[in-house]
């Protein structure tokens, strides 16, 4: 086939370099992300996890929808200086039914990982009225059309079938039959509060 | 890990290393004509010289293949754990007990743990510490204005959010300077309100039960009376006459109850604000006052040192 496969054959092939420089690139994926698709660790659900609540799913849409994620983290690293303030390491099981993954990158404002029972729900609702009300020197936006809105959970129904037909997450019929029940009329502040009053309080 | 996906990794990571390491040979051996002579090639003028890569760059490369490898062996790769055994964490289990348990074995066995080492060394440094201070009664520890400096710390880290960093409360969230309990001031109660959490839901709404918005309005006139203000005599009288659902709670004579933490009505200290407007909606909407529970949390030893520096903001010694 090739005379001789040397440097100068790759060098003066630009498709065939093109083909080495995929395959060299693939080895990076195949090695770090393949076998987190596969692996027992990352794909079994902690012991008791249960499924988000109608009203709790709507609520992680619209911490999705305000861009929460750009400024709060979901993940607890295991740090002492991460602990000490906001609980137990996150577990990877913990995140098996996050689709997509809001684990973030950046903390302009605190991790939310283990925040669920740590505050009321008459703090939380304060504070996304005006975060200035509660906590004087916060920077944080205020998110008061959330009061306003109101669900009509159309759609509810249709997320969690998608949830438990695509990502296999255990949600029952009754849980999808009484979904749209579960959130009409609800406010967008109650949803996101039982979102926010949910996280990271399975793991036990 | 199953075998076959360390396989994978294993097999995968070094193929790229190696390989790297044949591209490398690829480019020493050969030399591709004649070193130092024009290439036979021209674009524009533009021509390129035959020379081989530097020798720094060769030496750096080759240098990375071999600090690759000893990484492999040092830290290990795939299902292999590497010579030292170093973990970042415990972290492929399902729920904490599993967590602790290999936490545990990791102790006993003295295994290079990052976090578990963290943890113990910083321990070692502290746990004395609150372990001293969580063996002393509130009067040793209001003595020891240091013990009251690390509640205090710890209290604008935790309770501040709420409390406010001076613990004079806001709004719905009490002030815990004044002396006023909801649910008692001992120490052991604050202790146990920290610990366990409040949970106060009997304040529902009351219009229904006491017959409508006029006797809400006479109710309200009259629990405006009993802290002294000047209100209209005879929408108070009224009002008394239905204050016998609040006092199920609130007492006879509206002083509270601190076993229901129902508050006290007389004392003017108002939670949810002493306006008419503030008190008609209590009366009318109810109110739901939520303590996280912070004992899991926070643990034991630290809620006590916070529970001191609670106490000692309205107990002086």
């Amino acid at each position: 086939m090739f005379k001789k496969f040397n440097h100068e054959l790759v060098e003066k092939n630009a498709g065939l370099l093109g083909v080495f420089t995929i395959l060299a690139i693939s080895f990076g994926t195949l090695v770090e992300i393949t076998p987190n698709l596969f692996l027992e660790e990352t794909n079994r659900p902690i012991d008791g996890m249960t499924p988000m609540t109608a009203l709790q799913f709507e609520g992680r849409d619209i911490y999705i929808r305000e861009g929460c994620v750009q400024c709060h983290s979901q993940m607890i690293r295991p740090f002492r200086h991460e602990t000490e303030r906001y609980g137990h390491y996150s577990l990877a099981g913990e995140s098996v039914w996050n689709h997509p993954f809001l684990w973030g990158s950046k903390r302009t404002g605190p991790d939310l990982a283990r925040v669920g029972g740590r505050y009321s729900d008459a703090w939380h609702e304060a504070h996304l009225m005006d975060p200035r009300d509660v906590v004087e020197e916060s920077n944080m936006p205020a998110f008061p059309w959330l009061a306003e809105n109101t669900l009509d959970g159309e759609l509810t129904a249709k997320k969690l079938s998608i949830f438990k037909n695509t990502f296999d997450v255990p949600y029952t019929d009754a849980d999808i039959a009484g979904a749209k029940e579960a959130v009409a009329g609800k406010t967008e502040l109650q949803a996101l509060i039982a979102y926010l009053q949910s996280l990271g309080t399975n793991l036990k | 890990m199953s075998n076959f996906w360390s396989a994978w990794i294993i097999a995968g990571s070094l193929i790229v290393v190696f390989g790297s390491a044949y591209l490398l040979r690829m480019v020493i051996v050969d030399k591709m004509g004649e070193e130092g002579k024009q290439m036979p090639h021209e674009f524009d003028g533009i021509v390129e010289m035959n020379n081989p890569p530097p020798k720094w760059w060769t030496i750096m490369f080759a240098m990375s293949i071999v600090w690759g490898l000893g990484y492999f062996v040092w830290y290990g790769l795939g299902g292999y754990e590497g010579i030292v055994g170093w973990k970042s964490a415990n972290k492929a289990h399902y729920s904490l007990a599993s967590v602790n348990k290999a936490n545990a074995e990791t102790r006993a066995n003295n295994s290079i743990n990052q976090y578990i080492n963290e943890m113990d060394a910083a321990d070692a440094v502290y746990g004395k510490t609150f372990a001293k201070y969580a063996a002393q009664s509130v009067e040793e520890l209001m003595e020891n204005d240091e013990a009251l400096e690390v509640g205090q710390r710890l209290f604008i880290q935790n309770c501040a959010q709420c409390h406010g960093s001076d613990a004079r409360g806001q709004r719905g969230f009490p002030n815990l300077t004044d002396n006023d309990w909801l649910h008692g001031g001992s120490f052991s109660k604050i202790k146990e309100t920290i610990i366990h959490g409040r949970n106060s839901r009997s304040m529902v709404s009351w219009t229904a039960a006491l017959g409508g918005k006029e006797h809400v309005d006479n109710v309200v006139t009259y629990v405006r009376s009993l802290s002294g203000r000047k209100v209209n005599a005879k929408d108070a009288a009224a009002g008394k006459l239905k204050f016998g659902l609040c006092a199920g709670c609130h007492g006879a004579e509206g002083k509270g109850n601190q076993s229901l933490g129902a508050p006290n009505l007389t004392d003017n200290i108002w939670l949810y604000g002493g306006s008419t407007a503030a008190i008609t909606d209590s009366v009318s909407n109810g109110r739901i006052g939520v303590m996280p529970a912070w004992g899991k949390i926070l643990g034991e030893d630290k809620v006590h040192v916070i529970s001191a520096y609670v106490y000692s903001l309205s107990n002086k010694k």
